[in-house]
């Protein structure tokens, strides 16, 4: 694998690179990340010295992928000492969500092997206080949460994204976050797969196909958007800021 | 040039010229501006913008005719799936309630996608007049003869359908990448079909079980009878699919099968290695509570199909009149 640096920065190198991160504090082990030379920091943001950001084009859409399937990860490894998952669940539920953790992890691991060591973000540490993981609703609906941001999140920044190979490899990903995420909503509200929530409802004027209002499109979300909504699950010193990735 | 003269041949060919203009009118805006002044040789580039207008809508004329093609083969098979789905709805009485609604839902999302692609495609869509029902032959030539008589063959050309439309656009994706709009759109159709399949899966494990509605979720799957009992995900090659092996080109491999890392190919949706990483034994997979195995290592991660072996496996599904209108893209 010593040469896994080399597979996504191939085609990508026709693009101006610009290099908005560097290490700071490697002595200190902190792993911290700060900006250097970025000249859109957004306003408003925290100090810089405490956000990790994902950098920009295929390794920066990579590392946004990382981190979400970092919380994705998390959050089934967690929810397996929870009373839900302990005592409540049922057997099919139960093989659902060990499946559910499967797959993060494997994504999780993958993104970890494939992503630049000079560009990856550091392993974050997340913030689930503000789920209950005792009762079936709680956990379930946190489940859906993260599984449908995690499909908006992908199509919303695969326009960042400079290699065909990427947008393959990311695709292969986002279409199993799509099938979990069905599958949660169904276990939640049986045929709410396609909510109004996430798929923009079309509504049939006459019965010729293509005839009505909307579009039966998925509502992707930017990096900024998605970002906003998954920091509070994130500790301090692990949120996320993706300046380029806009 | 007789603007006005051009205008009356064109009606003698298509007598809706003038609702066309008229229904974009806000076309004129464009031109508005240029008054009195707009001389003689400007007249045909005024003209042509008119007509990209009132025929192209948004600027289609600029696509490249790669991306025209894939638009086109997804159109064709949102149509595939849009007959299917009003087709039981309309003509049959096969359904259950819940089963119904979600068909419904379905297929309007298909017909929402077919209304996206259309406007993408304008004047470049094919067919340029919607298809009707009788383009396709659910019963792939004799294959599903009970295909609107039975709810499990229904269910399972369904899964069908929605698998590999999910393969076909994610084939497709990294083919938009020079228009970021068309490539979000896309990705935003298939991720939903991604949830279509979820669902169909979900079902006919709960039909396998002899249940429907919000208890076919509770509906264990079987990996040793993945036909009939599938995960709500694929699962190596899902035992060749719900009808092997007819439908295992659908989890098999498309063209090329094999490449080096850094290139795209398309493996069978049991492929564990990604990028030239084996996701089942990379070294920070755990070892202890949550065993990996080959079975989680290809469900983690769905496969794409080319165009060729999308377009070779829907053929199966058209009929002579859909060969006859022009739906090429099948051949």
């Amino acid at each position: 694998m010593s040469d896994k640096s080399s597979f996504f920065a191939q085609s990508s190198s026709f693009i101006q690179r610009r290099s908005f991160l560097k290490y700071a504090g490697a002595t200190a082990g902190t792993a911290a990340l700060v900006l250097a030379g970025c000249k859109d920091d957004a306003p408003g943001v925290e100090p810089a010295n405490t956000m990790v950001e994902v950098g920009s084009a295929d390794n920066g859409v990579l590392n946004y992928a990382y981190a979400l399937e970092q919380l994705e990860a998390a959050f089934y490894l967690r929810l397996r000492t929870g009373l839900y998952y302990t005592t409540i669940a049922t057997a099919a539920e139960k093989q659902i969500l060990d499946d559910l953790a499967k797959h993060e992890k494997t994504h999780v691991d993958f993104l970890k092997s494939v992503i630049p060591s000079g560009s990856i973000i550091k392993t974050l540490e997340v913030d689930f206080s503000s789920i209950n993981f005792d009762t079936r609703q709680t956990v379930l609906m946190a489940a859906m949460t993260f599984e449908d941001l995690g499909v908006a999140a992908y199509n919303g920044a695969a326009r960042y994204l400079t290699n065909p190979l990427t947008v393959l490899t990311l695709g292969k990903i986002v279409s199993v976050e799509a099938r979990h995420a069905a599958l949660i909503r169904d276990l939640l509200t049986y045929n709410s797969f396609t909510g109004s929530d996430v798929v923009t409802q079309f509504v049939p004027a006459s019965g010729l196909p293509g005839d009505g209002t909307g579009t039966g499109l998925e509502i992707s979300k930017t990096p900024a958007r998605v970002i906003e909504l998954v920091n509070p699950f994130l500790k301090d010193g692990s949120k996320l800021v993706a300046a380029s990735l806009a | 040039m007789d603007f006005i003269k051009i205008i009356t041949e064109i009606e003698k060919i298509d007598p809706e010229i003038y609702e066309r203009l008229d229904t974009r009118r806000r076309v004129f805006q464009h031109v508005s501006g240029l008054g009195k002044k707009l001389s003689a040789a400007a007249l045909p580039g005024l003209v042509s913008m008119l007509f990209n207008k009132a025929y192209g809508q948004s600027g289609n004329t600029s696509l490249p005719q790669g991306i025209v093609d894939i638009l086109n083969l997804a159109l064709q098979l949102e149509y595939l799936e849009y007959y299917f789905y009003d087709k039981v709805l309309t003509t049959t009485s096969l359904l259950n309630t819940a089963d119904a609604a979600a068909v419904t839902a379905i297929r309007n999302d298909e017909s929402g996608h077919i209304k996206v692609l259309r406007e993408a495609l304008g004047t470049r869509a094919k067919p340029q007049s919607a298809p009707t029902a009788d383009a396709f032959d659910y019963t792939a030539g004799g294959r599903f003869p009970n295909v609107f008589t039975s709810a499990a063959v229904f269910f399972t050309v369904a899964q069908c359908f929605e698998d590999l439309g999910v393969r076909a656009y994610k084939g497709a994706a990294p083919k938009l990448l020079s228009n970021k709009t068309l490539l979000e759109t896309a990705l935003n159709i298939h991720s939903v079909e991604a949830r279509h399949a979820s669902h169909i899966r979900t079902l006919r494990r709960g039909l396998s079980a002899g249940v429907s509605g919000p208890d076919a979720a509770q509906a264990l799957p079987s990996l040793t009878s993945l036909a009939t009992k599938p995960k709500s995900w694929i699962s190596g090659t899902d035992a060749d699919g719900p009808s092997a092996p007819f439908t295992a080109a659908i989890y098999g491999a498309g063209s090329p099968a094999v490449g080096v890392a850094a290139q795209l190919f398309y493996p069978a949706e049991s492929n564990v290695t990604q990028v030239g990483i084996n996701v089942q034994t990379t070294p920070m997979a755990p070892t202890n509570e949550l065993p990996l195995n080959a079975a989680s290592a290809s469900e983690a991660f769905d496969e794409a199909l080319n165009d060729g072996v999308v377009k070779d496996i829907a053929l199966n599904f058209r009929s002579a009149l859909g060969a006859s209108i022009g739906l090429e893209l099948f051949q």
